[in-house]
C-alpha cells in the first residue's frame, strides 16, 4: 500500500473520529485505492464501525453472488482486528460513487477483482483500528502499549493479568490519534487467513430462509411476466388481449415500445396470460440476421488489420524465419443462463420508486431506474439481495430499466420475472470470437508470436474507459500477459460487433477466449514438434516459477504421462491471467461415436495467499464444471434474428452424473492474492480440447465440441 | 379454494386449480424458499415432496396434489434425512450461490429416505434432474454420502 | 408350338390377374356385410351433415364444425403458422410436398374458387387450373362427402380472415413431379362416389362409417398402403407408418388392436387422446385429438366407436401385448449398467416427469405404462417424441413435452429411447444414431 494512500487514511480517520467519538464508537474511514481514475480528491468508501456492544461492521461495495466474498473480506479485517470473526458484521453498502470499485472505477462486482482490491487496504484499515483500540487500553491502565496484545477482541496485557474488550474500549479509542503507518501481521501471525473458514451466507440457504431478488416480497405486490421482441432490434407492432383477459388472475396488459408485460394475480397466471396474447412484432431490420452471416461478417474482419495491444522484439522478422505454425481458433455465442432468472421488483409512486433485485451493479441500477421513470436519484432506493447466479449478466442492468418501466403503469408493487425462455432469448451473449495465430520456432523454442484477436468490445459498450485506441481491454486480457516468455511478440485486436446480437461479460470473459486458443495452439505446435507438452511449456516459463510449480503440482497429481487405454487421453492447460497461476490436468474417454467422458480434472492453483482455501477450491471446482459445460455443449445459434435455444432441453447443462471427478490443489503462498471466480472457466475447456486430440488425434479449433468430427465421421 | 398441506400446516389457496403448486407456495402464500428455474420439469430448483416423494413443483398442479402433504424446504428439516442433508451441505461447504439448493437438498432429503446407503448410481439416478450452475456437483456427492453415513 | 402359345397366354393371364389383384383395392366399407344404397334412397337417419344439436345452427357454424371434423387444419398449417394458410413440409421417399393455404386469399389462397372448382378437388382431387393434386390431400376419401357437406366446409374457410402466404414449391423428383400421372392413378383408386349407406347396419354404424372413412380418414395413416401408394383396404386399420410416425393398428384385433378396449374406453381415448393404463396420443394422432375428435359431439364419438367395434381383426406380428406392470420405482444398478448412457440421459432428462416407474408423479398424460408408444420395439415414436417433443392441448390447458433434438446426439437419442422401450415396455428397441436420422428426417415440419 502507497503512503499516499496511508496519508490519506490518517487524514480522513482523523476528521471522521472526531464525529465519532460522541456517539461512543469507533469507526474506521478508509479508501480503497483507485486504480484508474487516479488523482481525485479523498473520500472514504468503506468503514468500520465498533460498537460498545463489541460488534465490529464492515460496510462494503461488493454483493455475495456465491463467491463467498462476504467471508473472505471479513476474514482478513478480523485477522488484522484480532477481532472475535463471529462478531464481525459485513454491510452491503448502499448505491453510492463513493463505493467505485477500485478496478473498475464504477460500482461492481466482477472480474474476479474483490480480494485482489481489497486485500492491502482491509488488513491496514484493521491494523490501524487495532492500534487505537490498544492506545486506548494502555492509557487506561497507564501501561506501555507495546507491553498489551490483543486476541479475539479483547486487549490483554499479561503482566497484570488484565484484559478488556473492545466494545468497552470503542469510545475512548476514538479519541486515539490514528497511527500513520499501522504495522501489519507476519503471515506466520495470521489466526484465520490461510484457513478453512466457514461460510457466513450458507447457512441460511439449506432452509430456504435467504432472499433472492425473486422472492422479494413487498405487501401488495402485483405478478408480471414479460415478452420482448423475439428479434433483436424489433418493436411491438399490435396488442391483442381478447384471449387473455379471459384467464383467471389476470389484471392488465403494459405494451410499451419493445416489450409487452402482463401483470396478474401469479407469475404463472401472468406467463399464461402473456402466451395468450395475441402480439404482432415489427421485426425491424434484423429479421434475416443468421448464425452464418454472423460467422463470415467475424471472419472477414479478421482479415483486416488490428489495433495494436502488445508489441515486444521484432515480431515481423521473426516470423520470417525458423518453422512457421499458423492456427485458427472460434469460440461461439454463450448464455449465461443463471440459475435464478433475470427479474426485478418495482414500485413506482409520483414522487418515490423503490427496487427490489440482485445486482452487480447497484449504482448503475439506481440511476437508470431514476431516469426510466423520471425521478431525482434520490428518490430512488435500491434494496440488493443475494444473486442466484451472476455470471458476468447481472453487470448489465436491462432487467431493471424494463421493470421501471412496467411499475409506472402499475399501481403498487410489481415483481417482473423473465421466463427461462426470456432470460435465453434475451441474454448479453458472450462474442463470438476469431483468433489467428502465428509462431515460428528456433532450436525448439517459440521465438516469434503473433496473437491477433476479432471480437466485439464489451467495454466499448459497458466501461468506455477500458476501450482505449482500438484496444478492448478485456478481449486482449491473457493474451498480452499471456505466461511464455516469448522474445518477439506481438497481439493485436480488432472489434467486430456481430449483426444485431447485442454482447456481454462471460465468467471468465476474455482469456476465456485467448487462453482456449494460447494453449490449443501451443498444444499444437508441441505435438507437431513430437515434444511432450508439458515439457514443451516448460521450456518457455523458465521465468514463471510460480507457474511452474502449478505445472509440476497437477501433472503429478494428474498422472501425466503414465499409460492410457485405448481411447483416453490427458490434456494440459496452464495460464496466469488474473494474478493467479493455474494448470489443469484433463482425462477424457471419446468413443466411437464421438461421445466425450470427462474421467477427471486435476488442477494444482497458486492464488497468492489463499485467504480461505476452502472457498478457493470450492471456485475452481464450480468454474471447471462452468467452462466443461460450455465446451461440451454451449453454442447459442441465429435464425432469422432469433435466438434459437430457449431453455435446457436445447441449451444444455452438465448435469452430476457427467460431471467428472475434480481434485484441486491450492499452493500455499504469501504474494499478494489473485481472482479466483474466473480462472477455472478458462482453464477447464483447453486442457480438454488437448485430452481429446491426445484421445482421437483430432484438433478441436472451436467450441463446443463436435462428435461428428471426433468420430473421423467428417473433418474439423 | 384448494386447501393445500404444506408442512402439517392447512393452507387455502384462491386461485385456478390449473396454478402449478410452485406458484402457489410461492406467490400466494409467500414461502420462496422453493425455486424457479425453467418452468419444464429439467432443472429441479423446483422440487418439493408430495408424500415423501420429490416431485417438480412446477409441473404439478395444486388440483392434482389435493389434500396430500406437502414438505417444502422450509420444512424438510424437521425429518431425519432432511437434517442430516442440511448438516452435511454445510459441513463440507456445498453451497455457493445456493439458488438451485433447496432442490437440491430435497431431492437429496428423498433419496436418503428412500435409499439410505445410495451408491454412486443410485446418487446419479436421483441427483441428476438437479441442475447447478455454480457447479457444486462434486461436493453434493460427497454431502449426500457423509450424510448417509452420519 | 401351339402348346407354348397357350402357356404364355396362361402365364399372361396369371400375371395380369395377380397383378390386377396386387392394383385392386375394396372400398373402405367392403368389409362390412349387407348391401348399400344411395344416400337418397336410405330411409333411416340421414348420417351425413352436422349432429342433431347442430342441425339449426348458421352454415358458417356448420361448415366449422365439419373442417374439423375433417381435420383440415393438421395438414394445411405449418408449424406454429397461422391455421389453414398452408405451408407444411411433407417429407415423402421421392420430394418435399408443401399443403397449399386455403384461406380465402384471392392470389395465395383458394378466395378464387367457385362451389364447383372447390367440389372438383374434394371428389376428384382436380385443380381449377385443371391439374391433379396429389393424394396426399385424401380425397379419395373426401370423394365420400356430400356437397352440402363439402360446400358447407368451403363456406367456413371463406368466413376466415385471409392470409397471404404462398407455398413454397414442391421438391418431388420425376416422375412423381409429373401430376398428370395422378390421373391413371385416380382412375384406379379414386371412386368419385359419394357415400352410400349401409342398409343392413344401424344408422349410428353408418354415422360412425361416414365420420370414418368420409371426414376422419383414418384409412389415410391407419391403413398400409399398397405399390402404388393407395390405401389397401385389404388391410383395413392394420396399422401403417405415416409421415414418420407409426399409426398404430386400429383393427379389434385383442393384443395389437383395439379389440380389448371396451366401449366407453374407445370413446375415451378419442375423445382426449388419454387414457391412463393406455398411455397418451402424441404426433399426428394427438393434433388429430386436438384440432378434430375433441371437438366432435358425444353422440358422434359413438357412432365412431360403434364403427370402430366392426371392423375384423388383424393381428400385426410385430406389436408384443403391452406390458401393464410398472417398473421399479427406482433403478436398480443392473437396470442401469444394460444401457448407461440411456440410463444417464433418462435420469437428467426424463425420470422428473415421467418417473422411474413409468407412472408420473405429476402428470397422467406422461405415463409410460400400458401405452402402445413404449410397447413398440421400434420405438418410433418414443425417437419422434424425444427429438419434436410433444404439444398437447387438453381441456385445462396445454400440456408439453419439450424437444431434445437440437441438444443430444443421435446416439444419444437413440440409446434413451432404447432404455425407454427396454425399462417400460414389453420388448426393447435397439435403434441406432442412423435410425434417429432417418425418423426425424420423415417428420412433417
Ligand atoms: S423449475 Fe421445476 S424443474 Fe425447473
Ligand atoms: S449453487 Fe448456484 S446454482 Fe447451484
Amino acid at each position: 500500500m502507497s503512503t499516499n494512500a496511508s496519508l490519506e487514511a490518517r487524514g480522513l480517520s482523523r476528521r471522521d473520529l472526531l464525529k465519532a467519538g460522541a456517539a461512543g464508537f469507533l469507526l474506521v474511514s478508509f479508501r480503497l485505492p483507485v486504480a484508474r481514475a487516479a488523482g481525485d480528491t479523498f473520500a472514504p468508501n468503506a468503514f468500520i464501525r465498533i460498537g460498545d456492544d463489541d460488534v465490529v461492521t464492515l460496510v462494503m461495495p461488493q454483493v455475495e453472488m456465491g463467491q463467498g466474498i462476504y467471508t473472505t473480506v471479513g476474514m482478513i479485517l478480523a485477522d488484522e482486528l484480532d477481532a472475535d470473526f463471529n462478531k464481525v458484521v459485513l454491510q452491503h453498502a448502499p448505491p453510492d460513487k463513493a463505493y467505485n470499485n477500485p478496478l473498475f472505477g464504477i460500482q461492481a462486482t466482477g472480474g474476479s477483482t474483490s480480494v485482489r482490491a481489497f486485500w492491502d487496504p482491509l488488513r491496514k484499515a484493521g491494523a490501524a483500528g487495532r492500534a487505537m483500540l490498544v492506545e486506548a487500553a494502555a492509557q487506561q491502565w497507564s501501561v506501555e502499549p507495546s507491553t498489551c496484545r490483543t486476541s479475539n477482541s479483547e486487549v490483554i496485557h499479561d503482566a497484570s493479568g488484565r484484559k478488556v474488550g473492545y466494545g468497552a474500549l470503542a469510545a475512548l479509542a476514538a479519541t486515539m490519534k490514528p497511527v500513520g503507518e499501522p504495522k501489519l501481521k507476519l503471515a506466520k501471525d495470521y489466526t484465520l487467513i490461510g484457513k478453512p473458514v466457514k461460510r457466513k451466507d450458507t447457512l441460511d440457504k439449506t432452509d430456504g430462509r435467504s432472499k433472492y431478488g425473486i422472492d422479494a416480497m413487498p405487501t401488495g405486490v402485483k405478478f408480471a411476466a414479460i415478452a420482448q421482441c423475439p428479434i433483436f432490434g424489433g418493436k411491438v407492432g399490435h396488442v391483442d388481449d381478447t384471449k387473455a383477459k379471459a384467464i383467471k388472475g389476470f389484471q392488465q396488459v403494459v405494451a410499451d415500445d419493445d416489450f409487452v408485460a402482463v401483470v396478474a394475480d401469479t407469475t404463472w397466471s401472468a406467463m399464461q396470460a402473456l402466451t395468450a396474447l395475441d402480439i404482432k412484432w415489427d421485426e425491424g431490420p434484423n429479421a434475416n440476421v443468421n448464425s452464418a452471416q454472423v460467422w463470415d461478417a467475424l471472419r472477414a474482419a479478421s482479415k483486416g488489420t488490428g489495433a495494436v495491444a502488445k508489441q515486444a522484439g521484432d515480431v515481423d522478422k521473426a516470423l520470417a524465419d525458423g518453422t512457421r505454425y499458423d492456427g485458427v481458433y472460434e469460440l461461439p455465442f454463450l448464455a449465461h443462463a443463471t440459475m435464478e432468472p433475470l427479474n426485478c421488483t418495482v414500485h413506482y409512486t409520483k414522487d418515490a420508486c423503490e427496487v427490489w433485485t440482485g445486482t452487480q451493479v447497484i449504482a448503475r441500477v439506481q440511476e437508470a431506474v431514476a431516469k426510466a421513470v423520471g425521478l431525482p436519484i434520490e428518490k430512488v432506493t435500491v434494496h440488493n439481495f443475494y444473486l442466484g447466479g451472476g455470471f458476468g449478466r447481472r453487470l448489465d442492468h436491462d432487467m431493471t430499466i424494463r421493470a421501471a418501466r412496467v411499475a409506472l403503469h402499475v399501481d403498487g408493487p410489481v415483481k417482473v420475472t423473465w421466463g427461462r425462455e426470456e432470460d435465453m432469448q434475451h441474454d448479453v451473449y458472450r462474442p463470438v470470437y476469431h483468433n489467428a495465430v502465428s509462431a515460428t520456432l528456433k532450436d525448439g523454442k517459440i521465438v516469434g508470436w503473433s496473437h491477433r484477436i476479432t471480437g466485439s468490445s464489451i467495454m466499448a459498450r459497458w466501461f468506455p474507459a477500458g476501450f482505449k485506441d482500438g484496444v478492448d481491454g478485456d478481449a486482449v486480457d491473457g493474451a498480452i500477459d499471456q505466461p511464455y516468455g516469448f522474445p518477439n511478440l506481438k497481439v493485436e485486436y480488432i472489434r467486430a460487433e456481430p449483426p444485431a446480437v447485442p454482447t456481454g461479460f462471460w465468467r471468465g470473459v476474455g482469456p476465456n477466449n485467448n487462453i482456449f486458443a494460447i494453449e490449443s495452439f501451443i498444444d499444437d505446435i508441441a505435438h507437431r514438434e513430437k515434444v511432450d507438452p508439458v515439457a514443451f511449456r516448460l521450456r518457455h516459463l523458465d521465468n514463471n516459477p510460480r507457474l511452474k510449480a502449478a505445472i509440476h503440482l497437477a501433472t503429478e497429481k494428474g498422472n501425466w504421462g503414465a499409460p492410457t487405454s485405448a481411447r483416453v487421453g490427458r490434456g494440459i492447460s496452464v495460464q496466469n491471467a488474473w494474478n493467479t497461476f493455474v494448470a489443469t490436468v484433463c482425462e477424457a474417454e471419446v468413443d466411437e461415436n464421438g461421445e466425450v467422458r470427462v474421467h477427471r480434472l486435476v488442477t494444482a492453483i497458486d492464488a497468492g495467499i489463499p485467504v480461505n482455501p476452502d472457498t478457493i477450491a470450492a471456485q475452481i471446482e464450480g468454474a471447471l464444471i462452468f467452462g466443461l459445460t460450455a465446451a461440451l455443449f454451449g453454442e447459442v445459434t441465429i435464425e432469422n434474428g432469433r435466438v434459437q435455444q430457449s431453455n435446457f432441453n436445447d441449451y444444455r447443462m452438465l448435469r452430476i452424473n457427467e460431471a467428472p471427478k475434480i481434485e484441486v490443489h491450492v499452493i500455499p503462498s504469501t504474494e499478494h492474492p489473485g481472482g479466483v471466480g474466473e480462472p477455472g472457466t478458462a482453464s477447464g475447456p483447453p486442457a480438454l480440447a488437448n485430452a481429446l486430440f491426445a484421445a482421437t488425434g483430432v484438433r478441436l479449433t472451436r467450441l463446443p465440441i463436435d462428435r461428428e468430427a471426433l468420430a473421423g465421421r467428417k473433418p474439423v | 379454494m384448494i386447501t393445500l398441506q404444506v408442512n402439517g400446516q392447512p393452507h387455502d389457496v384462491d386461485v385456478s386449480p390449473e396454478t402449478p403448486l410452485l406458484w402457489a407456495l410461492r406467490d400466494v402464500l409467500g414461502m420462496t424458499g422453493t425455486k424457479f428455474g425453467c418452468g419444464i420439469a429439467q432443472c429441479g430448483a423446483c422440487t418439493v415432496h408430495v408424500d415423501g416423494q420429490a416431485v417438480r413443483s412446477c409441473q404439478l398442479t395444486i388440483d392434482m396434489v389435493g389434500n396430500r402433504p406437502i414438505t417444502t424446504i422450509e420444512g424438510i428439516g424437521a425429518t431425519d434425512a432432511g437434517a442430516k442433508v442440511q448438516k452435511a451441505w454445510l459441513d463440507l461447504e456445498v453451497i455457493q450461490c445456493g439458488y438451485c439448493q433447496s432442490g437440491q437438498i430435497m431431492s437429496a432429503a428423498a433419496l436418503l429416505a428412500h435409499k439410505p446407503n445410495p451408491s454412486d448410481d443410485d446418487i446419479d439416478a436421483a441427483m441428476a434432474g438437479n441442475i447447478c450452475r455454480c457447479g457444486t456437483y462434486v461436493r453434493i456427492r460427497a454431502a449426500i454420502k457423509k450424510a448417509a453415513t452420519a | 408350338m401351339k402348346r407354348l402359345y397357350w402357356i404364355l397366354a396362361a402365364v399372361a393371364a396369371v400375371v395380369f390377374v395377380v397383378a390386377g389383384w396386387i392394383i385392386y383395392v375394396p372400398g373402405p366399407t367392403a368389409f362390412a356385410s349387407g348391401s348399400t344404397v344411395a344416400l337418397g334412397d336410405y330411409k333411416d337417419t340421414n348420417p351425413t351433415g352436422v349432429p342433431a344439436s347442430l342441425a339449426t345452427a348458421d352454415l358458417v357454424t356448420r361448415g366449422e364444425y365439419l373442417t374439423r371434423a375433417a381435420d383440415c387444419e393438421a395438414c394445411h398449417t405449418a408449424k406454429g403458422g397461422v391455421p389453414y394458410a398452408g405451408g407444411l413440409a411433407f417429407k415423402l421417399p421421392f420430394g418435399t410436398l408443401y399443403s397449399p393455404n386455403i384461406t380465402p386469399d384471392k392470389e395465395t389462397g383458394i378466395g378464387n374458387w367457385t362451389d364447383a372448382e372447390f367440389l372438383n378437388a374434394i371428389h376428384k382431387g382436380i385443380a381449377p387450373d385443371g391439374s391433379r393434386l396429389y393424394p396426399a390431400f385424401p380425397y379419395p376419401s373426401y370423394t365420400l362427402l356430400t356437397n352440402d357437406d363439402a360446400l358447407a366446409i368451403k363456406t367456413y374457410l371463406f368466413s376466415l380472415t385471409p392470409v397471404k402466404q404462398e407455398a413454397p414449391p414442391n421438391t418431388l423428383m420425376f416422375p412423381f413431379n409429373q401430376r398428370w400421372g395422378m390421373m391413371f392413378w385416380s382412375l384406379f383408386y379414386n371412386s368419385n362416389d359419394r357415400y352410400r349407406p349401409n342398409t343392413s347396419q344401424s344408422a349410428e354404424w353408418n354415422r360412425g362409417a361416414y365420420l370414418a372413412e368420409a371426414l376422419g380418414h383414418c384409412g389415410e395413416c391407419h391403413t398400409p398402403r399398397n405399390l402404388l401408394q393407395a390405401v389397401d383396404n385389404k388391410k383395413k386399420f392394420a396399422g401403417a407408418f405415416t409421415a414418420g410416425w407409426r399409426a398404430y393398428n386400429l383393427t379389434q384385433d385383442k393384443t395389437t388392436g383395439i379389440g380389448s378396449w371396451d366401449v366407453e374406453t374407445t370413446a375415451k381415448f378419442l375423445a382426449h387422446g388419454h387414457v391412463e393404463g393406455l398411455g397418451t396420443a402424441s404426433g399426428p394422432m394427438g393434433e388429430a385429438i386436438d384440432m378434430s375428435l375433441r371437438h366432435m359431439t358425444p353422440e358422434d364419438i359413438n357412432a365412431l366407436v360403434v364403427y370402430l367395434k366392426t371392423i375384423p381383426p388383424i393381428p400385426d406380428t410385430s406389436l408384443p401385448i403391452p406390458k401393464t406392470m410398472l417398473a421399479s420405482t427406482f433403478p436398480s444398478d443392473h437396470e442401469i449398467d444394460e444401457n448407461a448412457r440411456g440410463a444417464k440421459i433418462f435420469a437428467g432428462a426424463c425420470a422428473a416427469c415421467h418417473g422411474w416407474s413409468g407412472k408420473s408423479p405429476i402428470l397422467t398424460y406422461a405415463d409410460f405404462v400400458g401405452g402402445r408408444t413404449v410397447n413398440d420395439p421400434t420405438a418410433q415414436n418414443v425417437a419422434q417424441a424425444i427429438i419434436w417433443g410433444v404439444t398437447r392441448h387438453t381441456p385445462n390447458g396445454v400440456v408439453k413435452m419439450p424437444g431434445f433434438g437440437n441438444a443430444y446426439s443421435d446416439d444419444e437419442i437413440a440409446a434413451v429411447a432404447n432404455y425407454v422401450t427396454a425399462r417400460f415396455g414389453a420388448e426393447k428397441s435397439s435403434i441406432t444414431a442412423n435410425d434417429v436420422k432417418k425418423i426425424s428426417g420423415q417428420a412433417s415440419q
